[in-house]
């Protein structure tokens, strides 16, 4: 294991890290406003890529594919609030699981009736395309650095509108104490419309940067989510400082521990049983971070209602 | 419980009522085995108000039991039996001690979260066929007698052990235990004003509910002579709190009708179209929606 390979994984791992930032900014948000739990969120993002890989080979653009499948994201989102979603606003979190997870059954389903089971492939634009040099023999692609200046730049714009804005007030507001923000005056239905097809939108752009360097294909989204949940545990629910934080750290403990765990362990036992090992231990870790980091506390680590 | 024994009797008769040939078996002791999953997990849910979202990393852990065990050679159920039920018992224990320090929607997410975890360790064991999952050398054997190779006592083994699980259930919840435990479900402040500290009570239940799912494991990885680690997937979890759900937190047969009829309307669908999830999805939807109380609510109401 040298020096670069901590490097390029470690990078790996951020770059992992800011787009389940961006997953799971929505989902913690909507959370958060709504005191809703939404499984369908991970779909969101699996929509994205899906929208992103297809358009862009419509149009021959990876940027029109992009420009195109954000609205779309944006209004399949709000069709499935208007459609599913806010009926379940009033009931307990268990039917809101179901019901979601109903939608996630169908989602994955008409995916594969549309698009078929083989993954999709989506090209790198050419803008973006070769690699810098970290160090002397050692090249990172351009794009996946591109990803990670993305992820943090709208991490910032997110930062700004929650902290500095009217709306972001009214949702921090909301994520604090709902009811007497409602009888403020405040439309607090038309608030959470706005959160959520801001959420579905920040899903699929994550699932459209994510296109071209992981495969696309329909249980893409089950993945995302359930690490998602991790992150907006750990983070704490509702807290969008939290979520950055815990997302950029499951990001690295998952890059790392899945990579360099069978490496570190061969140090200590033969090489067979340490690459078993490792893989085990190394997909285990988040979890156990998870387990570890609430068993300190049980609310997360930036808790947002008292 | 009158439908649920009503149910049981008819699942004795099936054999003799035409329902006897292979295929009608598999499918009868697929009902039988979710059946049983999903009472356990009923007792957590409709028992404890403990929603799990992790359930069916408990039945795979009792399945891989019966898988490492067989790749050593043991295949006698006095051995499998303990050390599947004992290794899931322990697993919840472990888990449940961090998740249960929570409620609400974080339980969920946790639940979801260690069943995740179990699911990626079963593919990352190359040893045992990874994600390809692993073919049994053999049913398990009783007193080294392979009776289990016969498919009617096999039959008759999984609705016994339905019965008994039902049947344990039911005695659990009316005991001492089971009141503080509905208790700390109605209202965890108050049973706490009373005396009893909800935690260590739910754990339990947690852990029995997670030994019981392991016998389940046991049966499943029988049932197919084939493990893998779609067992432990998530979407298992969700079907198995859907038949709860289906069948009615009202009482604890709920979970054996919610069974029969999530496996039965997969089956059928299933036989209509490959993309049989397109329907199944949106009638989830709509019995969430519109189906409060489950299937017991209706035999209630009408």
């Amino acid at each position: 294991m040298s020096l670069g390979l901590l490097l390029v994984q470690g990078l790996n791992g951020l770059q992992f890290g800011v787009l389940l930032f961006l997953v799971a900014a929505g989902l913690t948000l909507v959370f958060g406003v709504m005191d809703f739990i939404n499984l369908a969120h991970g779909v969101q993002y699996m929509l994205g890529a899906y929208f992103g890989a297809s358009l862009a080979a419509w149009t021959g653009s990876f940027w029109l594919g992009l420009a195109l499948a954000l609205p779309a994201a944006l209004v399949c989102g709000l069709v499935l609030e208007w459609l599913v979603f806010r009926h379940l606003y009033e009931r307990d979190h268990l039917s809101q699981v179901l019901a979601t997870f109903g939608v996630i059954l169908f989602l994955n389903q008409a995916v594969r009736a549309i698009w078929g089971s083989a993954p999709l492939q989506m090209p790198v634009p050419a803008l973006l395309e070769g690699g810098v040099t970290l160090m002397p023999g050692l090249q990172y692609p351009v794009y996946r650095i591109a990803i990670l200046a993305a992820g943090l730049a709208v991490a910032g714009l997110l930062w700004l509108l929650v902290e500095r804005t009217r709306i972001g007030a009214l949702v921090r507001a909301g994520a604090t104490h709902a009811p007497m923000v409602a009888a403020l005056g405040v439309d607090i239905r038309g608030l959470f419309m706005l959160v959520f097809g801001f959420g579905a939108m920040l899903a699929g752009f994550a699932g459209v940067m994510a296109a071209p360097i992981l495969s696309v294909d329909p249980g893409m989204g089950d993945t995302v989510l359930i690490l998602a949940f991790v992150v907006i545990v750990i983070g704490g629910i509702g807290s969008v400082r939290g979520a950055f934080i815990a997302a950029l750290l499951v990001g690295v403990i998952e890059t790392l521990g899945r990579s360099l765990l069978p490496d570190l362990l061969r140090l200590v036992m033969a090489a067979s049983p340490a690459r078993q090992a490792g893989a085990a231990l190394g997909s285990m870790l988040v979890y156990i971070a998870m387990a570890l980091i609430l068993a300190v506390r049980p609310r997360g680590l930036f808790p947002v209602r008292g | 419980m009158r439908a649920a024994l009503i149910l049981l009797a008819a699942l004795a008769a099936a054999p003799f009522l035409g329902f006897g040939e292979g295929y009608s078996l598999t499918l009868l002791a697929r009902v039988m085995i979710l059946a049983m999953a999903a009472v356990s997990l009923w007792l957590l849910v409709g028992g404890g108000g403990m929603v799990s979202l992790g359930h069916a990393a408990l039945l795979g852990i009792g399945a891989y039991a019966v898988v490492v065990l067989d790749d050593a050679r043991i295949t006698d159920a006095a051995v499998v039996v303990p050390v599947a039920m004992g290794a899931a018992g322990l697993f919840a224990l472990v888990t449940g001690a961090v998740a249960i320090r929570t409620s609400g929607v974080q339980f969920i997410m946790i639940t979801l979260a260690f069943g995740q975890m179990a699911f990626f360790t079963a593919s990352s064991l190359a040893a045992y066929g990874g994600d390809d999952g692993y073919t049994l050398y053999g049913r398990t054997t009783v007193l080294g007698q392979r009776w289990l190779e016969d498919r009617l006592a096999f039959h008759y083994l999984c609705l016994g052990l339905l019965a008994l699980t039902l049947f344990g259930g039911h005695v659990l919840l009316g005991s001492r235990f089971g009141r503080v435990l509905r208790a700390a479900r109605e209202n965890p402040l108050r049973a706490e004003a009373v005396g009893f500290r909800p935690y260590p009570y739910q754990l339990v239940a947690y852990s029995i509910a997670g030994a019981v799912a392991g016998l389940t494991g046991v049966l499943l990885a029988n049932a197919a002579e084939f493990v893998a680690p779609s067992y432990l997937a998530w979407q298992r979890s969700g079907d198995l709190l859907f038949m709860v759900i289906l069948g009615g937190l009202g009482s604890l047969q709920g979970a054996v009708l919610g069974a029969v009829a999530f496996v039965l309307l997969e089956e059928w669908l299933g036989h209509i179209t490959e993309h049989w999830r397109l329907i199944f999805g949106p009638l989830l939807v709509l019995s969430v929606l519109f189906m409060k109380g489950g299937l017991v609510g209706m035999l209630r109401r009408g």
